[in-house]
């Protein structure tokens, strides 16, 4: 009789070949936390998100979402101006119009998050006071809640980071006697969601929670039995909230590539006792599949070097699913920050030799990349197209964070996405 | 505090970085905190340049304002000049550095470079894009050409006879509204004229280019928004007048050959003006007809908005229901224009509010920006874009300028396009109930996907909702509902108006319950529909 899953990557703990972390700093050419806005409002369907910042804050999340494709998005910025700022007008009187107007507008609204900008921090314009106030006026018909996306503070995911935390102490308690319970932190597209459920339901697993919920009313319970499970890397302060409400984080390497699913599903498997066999009956399907999807991209990608700038924190597991699973050859992995014991399991399965670079000097790095001549570059949208001009290829990051790649299902989207630059550069002939 | 949803101008910053993008061997260092890089796509990505704007940011984080941000700037600006070696430095605050009051300027000055340095003070909390483009123009110009002005009294020499005239062609910047194709129409334009070209700035104007606008007769001011205070200025200091035409259309082309021939002195040769645009004889053949009278829309930057209501209104023969602009410095032309078509002005940057007007007036045709394109789309009209701000597609890969004859070509085809044929349009009145030639259905020339309202979507689109619940009919279809103590609709009558062709019912009905109003008509029958009809076509 076989026994019950083991962590098939080992879990904390710095190893002797794990690769080390080199910190520069300069200037960054990343996002700042406002733009999670952008997904976690199609997430969180009931959910809008009020910016307090200035005018710049507002064309960002315009130009970032690219293209205006909602017809009424479900965010908005109150733009500080100058009255607000000499003291002519009260700031925190002026926050209260606005949100009264706003409401008035969305009676579809449960959930509104008073969101930090850069100008709303420097001048200490406190949003959790004002979210309590409002709050009082609101509920129960409407949640009012703050956080920070600032640039000074976040860097891009680290908004959802911040967005996530923020919503920890509205989850329902569960007694200490409850049983043990499993929690996915992380925004994940609906269908991967949908995929991760059955798969959770197939290995015997009913008792998974996902946070956020789609809909703000759903927000799943949570106690001292309950284990957190990452679905994002970029969650640190989040995981700190959930600790606080008792709950242990559960390490594992991030769902990405089949090995990295593998791994995250064993993780969950190893917690609830899971038997080997049934473990190894739900997964072989789904793995065999992406598999299957990766080895054309395998024969593709095999070889072609490739130089990650800073983005998302997705670069280290992306670096490991690219190098194991698809062979490609690390030249740098950029990464904002690298949070050191969530990411044990991610540096213990990267090549020794791993260059990893956390934090930004951007004219620095080009020189760098430029000199390391390297197959594929991911980088921002400010950076790609000038790169393509010099003649490099590459994938625009900003694309891994808006695209379902998570999950075995995903496994063979995921490595299209770095090929399909590759792809299209063989097929021009202009 | 103001609530915005879309915003139609970037901050100060931004048109900054347009001028500094525009040119040549200018480098520009803001100070500004991490995030605020996202500026650099929007040239990468919408414009597709193919390098990275000249700009560096300072990037500093939460835990840098404890420090010394200001020693942070310096250093940026010390690496700047090592890496890039511009010939001129612009330095200025974001909205967020604006209030740790580090003086960029200040600090800059002191640091001995070897090259201009031009502080840019951009209040970010009062005025937006546009502005910061004209400031950041005229802080340059002053900055390199102070140095070499005349002094103040000078009388310019008159032109000798043996020298063709000089011109500067200013207000081009990158990002700009079809700005790189309009330099292009008019300086071959002012060259019929046998005008020489000194500058044309800040579009691919280095310093040493800026230095030599003082050498020009006149300048030409193609883009009032960011050129109007570097050409005051210089038509101070240098006493070089400025044109005021924009030509954009046939009549203001037409208007601006005369107006830049004064300047210069010179003949226009007589075939000039008669242009080689299409756009004449299209307007006037007589597929044309069906555009006669059609309501059309009118917003965007005052300059582009004023020009696009003169050709709908001369040389399309349209009628002009409104017309509005976002850019507040520039709303007495708007109120000018809008008194002339006899509507009334909107002076506004709240989107919200432009979209309520639209659905208010029913336009036939929306003449916007790429928000009115979105407003336009939701409520079914048809649109064609304008002016500022910019999409991805108004870059496109052909040659459609805005200005001159061929602008004026690209024009009418771009205007023209959206709309329904004649002759489908006719059809569409005669057989309202035909299962796929109804109103839902686009243009055939559109196909399918570009389908006109979705009846669904608007419903649900809770801004339109509450427009419908204010102004009774906005969006689309308008319903037939009384109001509050106003006349009925006896169900025959409501069946007769579905008969009139959406683009026109809205104003039907209105038209009948006034009339049923003033004739004190409790139920409106199919004769008090004909006979308002009646009375108001007289």
């Amino acid at each position: 009789m076989s026994g019950v899953v083991e962590h098939l990557v080992p879990a904390t703990a710095v190893f002797p070949s794990a690769p080390s972390i080199r910190t520069e700093r300069g200037q960054r050419e990343v996002f700042c936390g406002l733009t999670g806005i952008i997904w976690l409002h199609r997430k969180i369907q009931d959910a809008f998100f009020l910016v307090v910042g200035s005018r710049t804050c507002a064309h960002l999340i315009q130009s970032a979402a690219g293209v205006m494709i909602f017809a009424e998005p479900r965010f908005a910025t109150a733009i500080i101006d100058d009255r607000d700022l000499s003291g002519i007008a009260d700031a925190n009187d002026e926050l209260d119009r606005v949100v009264n107007q706003l409401l008035a507008r969305r009676p579809d609204i449960r959930l509104l998050f008073l969101v930090g900008s850069c100008p709303s921090e420097v001048i200490k314009l406190d949003l959790s006071r004002a979210a309590l106030r409002l709050s009082r006026s609101f509920e129960p018909q409407v949640r009012i809640r703050s956080w920070s996306g600032s640039g000074i503070e976040t860097t891009f995911t680290q908004g959802e980071d911040a967005c996530l935390a923020s919503l920890v102490p509205d989850m329902p308690s569960l007694p200490a006697e409850a049983p043990t319970s499993l929690l996915i932190v992380g925004s994940l597209a609906d269908v991967v969601e949908d995929q991760f459920r059955r798969l959770f339901d197939a290995l015997g697993i009913d008792n998974v929670g996902f946070l956020p919920p789609r809909n703000s009313q759903e927000l799943p319970a949570i106690g001292p039995q309950t284990r957190y499970l990452l679905a994002q890397p970029f969650l640190a302060d989040c995981a700190r909230a959930l600790e606080q409400r008792g709950a242990q984080h559960l390490p594992s390497a991030f769902p990405l590539g089949a090995e990295g699913t593998l791994a995250w599903f064993a993780a969950a498997a190893a917690l609830f006792a899971v038997p080997q066999e049934r473990f190894d009956a739900v997964m072989a399907a789904p793995t065999a599949r992406a598999r299957a999807a990766l080895q054309p991209l395998r024969e593709q990608l095999s070889g072609v070097s490739i130089f990650f700038f800073p983005d998302s924190q997705l670069e280290l597991p992306l670096a490991r699913f690219l190098s194991r699973e698809l062979d490609m050859r690390l030249l740098e992995v950029g990464t904002p920050y690298v949070h050191r014991s969530h990411m044990a399991p991610e540096l213990a399965l990267l090549p020794a030799d791993t260059v990893i670079t956390e934090g930004q000097h951007v004219d620095n790095q080009l020189d760098r990349c430029r000199a390391s001549k390297p197959g594929l570059v991911v980088c921002g949208l400010g950076l790609a197209n000038p790169l393509e001009a010099e003649g490099i290829a590459t994938k625009w990051s900003i694309e891994l964070v808006f695209t379902p790649i998570q999950g075995f299902e995903q496994a063979g989207d995921l490595a299209e996405l770095f090929a399909r630059p590759l792809t299209r550069r063989n097929r021009l002939v202009v | 505090m103001q609530l915005t949803v879309w915003t139609y101008e970037g901050p100060p910053h931004v048109g900054a970085m347009r001028v500094a993008t525009a040119l040549r061997d200018v480098h520009y260092v803001l100070h500004a905190p991490q995030g605020d890089t996202y500026a650099d796509l929007l040239f990468t990505m919408i414009e597709r340049r193919s390098a990275r704007p000249p700009v560096t940011y300072t990037t500093f984080q939460a835990r840098d304002l404890g420090g010394d941000t200001a020693e942070l700037f310096k250093s940026s600006v010390r690496d700047a000049y090592e890496r890039f070696k511009p010939q001129a430095l612009l330095v200025g605050a974001s909205c967020t550095a604006e209030l740790i009051q580090d003086d960029p300027g200040g600090l800059a000055r002191t640091m001995g470079l070897p090259i201009p340095v031009i502080p840019l003070e951009l209040p970010s909390y009062q005025r937006k894009e546009n502005w910061g483009a004209a400031e950041t123009f005229y802080q340059l110009v002053r900055a390199l050409c102070l140095p070499l002005a005349p002094p103040p009294g000078t009388v310019r020499e008159p032109r000798s006879a043996d020298r063709r005239p000089r011109c500067n062609v200013l207000g081009a910047t990158a990002l700009g509204f079809r700005h790189r194709d309009d330099v292009r129409e008019i300086t071959g334009l002012l060259e019929q004229l046998g005008i020489e070209i000194n500058v044309v700035a800040p579009l691919n104007a280095g310093p040493s280019d800026i230095r030599r606008l003082g050498e020009a007769d006149f300048n030409v001011v193609l883009y009032p928004e960011t050129a109007s205070p570097a050409a005051q200025w210089l038509q101070r200091t240098f006493g070089q007048p400025m044109t005021r035409t924009v030509p954009i259309g046939v009549g203001a082309t037409r208007d601006f050959i005369r107006e830049v021939a004064a300047l210069a002195g010179v003949e226009i040769p007589p075939a000039l003006l008669q242009g080689d645009s299409r756009l004449v004889w299209y307007s006037r053949s007589v597929d044309s007809t069906y555009l006669t009278g059609k309501r059309v829309f009118v917003f965007g930057d005052a300059t582009h908005a004023v020009a696009a209501a003169r050709i709908a209104s001369e040389e399309l023969g349209f009628k002009v229901v409104g017309i509005g602009t976002y850019s507040r410095e520039f709303a007495r032309d708007i109120r000018e224009a809008a008194a002339r078509y006899g509507v009334e002005p909107l002076i506004c940057d709240d989107y919200l509010q432009v979209e309520a007007k639209v659905a208010e007036l029913q336009p036939e045709l929306v003449l916007g920006t790429q928000m009115e394109r979105h407003i336009a789309k939701r409520l079914g009209i048809p649109c064609a874009v304008i002016s500022a701000p910019v999409h991805v597609q108004d870059f496109p890969a052909r040659y459609a300028p805005q200005m001159g004859w061929e602008g004026a070509n690209v024009i009418f085809d771009t205007w023209v396009h959206p709309l329904m044929m004649g002759l489908e349009e006719h059809l569409l009145g005669m057989f309202r109930n035909d299962f796929e030639f109804h109103e839902g259905a686009a243009p055939s020339h559109l196909g399918s996907t570009t389908a006109r309202s979705n009846p669904t979507e608007v419903v649900t689109a809770p801004a339109v909702v509450e427009l419908q619940s204010q102004s009774g009919e906005a969006a689309g279809e308008p319903q037939v509902q009384p109001a509050a103590s106003g006349p009925t609709w006896a169900a025959d009558a409501e069946k007769e108006l579905r008969k009139i062709p959406f683009f026109v019912r809205g104003k039907a009905k209105r038209n009948t319950e006034r009339y049923a109003n003033d004739q004190s008509v409790a139920v409106i029958t199919v004769e008090t529909l004909y006979e308002a009809k009646a009375h108001y076509s007289r």
